[in-house]
């Protein structure tokens, strides 16, 4: 007799996007940054922003209310109309 | 489904002695259906059909043979079971029925609910509800090592979810088997209860548990617990089902001696569910979102029940607002319980100072109000703060108030020590807990001079508050 069970995933199959190519180079895109809200990360994007500025981007920065929960689609939709490249600092 | 003639119906089967003995009264009746169950052949003088699939059984919810149905225009006006003469004689409209026979007589169990059958017949007839991929399975596949192998175990065993097992387990619950229950996170995907079901089964719930299942993971998936966080957090803590009301003591659930621990079914597999929906159904899994440093035997299952019966607090629901007697799940984000000792305090002060200097070591001593707690406090711990006449709201102002100190403590470097507040607070007074940081509930065995501290994750907007839920309580009977 077959045996049958069901499927205890959610069965979703994810969209699959190619990545954009990566660009030559930073002179004269904008650049976002965006602080996940864990301490000292502003540490690390301040220099980052430093460097970035120093070779012609032109940088924005963006900040999530926490750093547990995903950032807010209003956010991601809103880096994703003002920039080209985003980094996102993670790190403590 | 099957439309019952108009006039009379009786559903017997042979086995039934019953049955048989009212044979003759069916044959002085007119205008009479015979459905049979068992035996094509019986009774042999009334031209029986046989229900052999059992779908007029199973979809005119007979559960006892003979039961005697009358139809009007297409619509049931009557029904009896077993052998009552008064109930016949109204029903048929016929006096002098069964003048031999007794006044009455219980009839049998139909074969339609027979616990042989009943999980086969809810696939055959009731299938059609389950929405979810049916994956098939080779004689030689071991189905307990082909779950292991697709990830779907959370590192023990889990129950096959066979559709018989999912379609007893939905009978715990008059939800629909497609609506949707919560938005479960990493992947946030609606989930059904259909699929939570699923993971029900999985974990070894019983029907009757689902209603807390259900709860509890709307409890936890919301922007308020913040699941998603406590998934993905370093930090060892996971999602703490604290149960209260009769309904506890209803499904078996163990609020006395090892209440957080280990032996009882309802406890241990309530809380597995809504890990496994996470895994399965959200993605959420260690080494992947869950990027735990330690983790804990609490990510398993962590669910237990308070005594709010017996407790001298009340119960934690009550203290969040919901109505005493009430069931209820509160979910708190935490990590494993820590046993605090003091043998000796006879009086409500001196084992305040002691479960004082507990909680103001949690996480670190120079750290504060980034955290909330939780107290188990056991029976000989409660009894002396009880004797004291101090109850919940006092023993909370008394611990935060005893574990208030110095800022200059506290800042970082002080102590030689780095990690610590920031230095502007040197000045102040830091209290350990915020006004709503502290958690009491009662629980455990009646000897034992013990409290356990649940310490939680980041607290507020940032990270995890706690929810209470009702239990919405819908069940319905196979």
């Amino acid at each position: 007799m077959t045996r049958v069970i069901l499927d205890p995933t959610s069965e979703i199959v994810p969209a699959e996007r190619a990545r954009l190519a990566r660009p030559m180079s930073l002179d004269g895109m904008t650049v976002g940054l965006l602080d996940i809200s864990k301490p000292r990360g502003d540490i690390f994007l301040n220099r980052l922003e430093e460097r970035l500025t120093g070779i012609g981007a032109k940088v924005n920065r963006y900040r999530k209310p926490t750093f547990t929960k995903p950032a807010p689609v209003d956010l991601r939709q809103k880096i994703s109309m003002e920039c080209q490249v985003v980094i996102e600092a993670l790190a403590d | 489904m099957s439309q019952l003639a108009n006039g009379l119906t009786v559903i017997v089967k042979r086995e039934c002695e019953t049955c048989q003995m009212v044979v003759p009264v069916l044959e002085q009746l007119t205008g009479l259906t015979v459905y049979t169950q068992d035996d094509p052949g019986f009774p042999a003088t009334l031209a029986p059909i046989h229900d052999e699939d059992l779908s007029v059984s199973w979809h005119h919810e007979i559960e006892t043979v003979p039961t005697l149905i009358k139809v009007v225009d297409g619509v049931e006006v009557a029904r009896t079971v077993g052998w009552s003469r008064a109930d016949w004689e109204q029903i048929t409209g016929v006096a002098g029925l069964g003048p031999d026979l007794p006044v009455m007589r219980p009839g049998c169990g139909s074969m339609s609910v027979d616990p042989d059958l009943v999980d086969a017949l809810r696939v055959r007839f009731g299938g059609g509800v389950l929405a979810s991929r049916q994956i098939e399975l080779a004689d030689l596949d071991d189905e307990h090592e082909m779950m292991f192998q697709r990830g779907w175990t959370d590192g023990l065993p889990v129950i096959p979810p066979t559709p018989e097992r999912v379609l007893k387990m939905l009978t715990g619950t008059t939800r629909n088997p497609a609506d949707i229950v919560a938005v479960i996170p990493p992947d946030l995907v609606e989930v059904t209860v259909e699929k939570v079901a699923i993971a029900a089964v999985m974990a070894g719930c019983l029907p009757e548990y689902m209603p807390w299942v259900l709860t509890a993971l709307e409890a936890v998936c919301n922007d308020t617990f913040n699941m998603h966080g406590v998934l993905c957090t370093t930090m060892a803590v996971g999602p703490v089902i604290i149960c209260s009301g009769p309904g506890t003591r209803a499904i078996g659930m163990n609020s006395g001696m090892n209440a957080l621990g280990q032996g009882n079914r309802a406890t241990m597999t309530i809380g597995r569910a809504v890990q496994l929906v996470v895994r399965n159904f959200g993605g959420g899994r260690p080494g992947e979102v869950d990027r735990g440093t330690h983790g804990n035997p609490g990510k398993l299952s962590f669910c237990f029940a308070e005594n709010d019966a017996e407790s001298p607090f009340g119960s934690l629901a009550a203290s969040r607002g919901l109505p005493e007697g009430v069931d209820a799940v509160t979910v708190f984000a935490g990590e494993s319980p820590h046993t605090i000792v003091d043998q000796l305090s006879r009086t409500a002060d001196s084992l305040a100072n002691s479960l004082a200097l507990s909680l103001q070591a949690m996480h670190h001593s120079k750290l504060a109000l980034a955290f909330d707690a939780v107290l188990v406090i056991g029976p000989e711990h409660a009894r002396v703060f009880a004797d004291d006449g101090w109850d919940r709201e006092r023993l909370i102002s008394e611990l935060r108030a005893r574990t208030t100190r110095p800022g200059s403590e506290m800042i970082r470097g002080a102590r030689g020590i780095t990690e610590g507040i920031p230095e502007h607070l040197s000045d102040q007074e830091i209290p350990k807990f915020g006004p709503d940081g502290l958690l009491i509930t009662y629980a455990g065995g009646g000897a034992g001079l013990f409290t356990a501290l649940i310490g939680g994750w980041a607290n507020g907007t940032v990270g995890s508050t706690p929810v209470t839920r009702e239990v919405r309580y819908d069940t319905r009977h196979p």
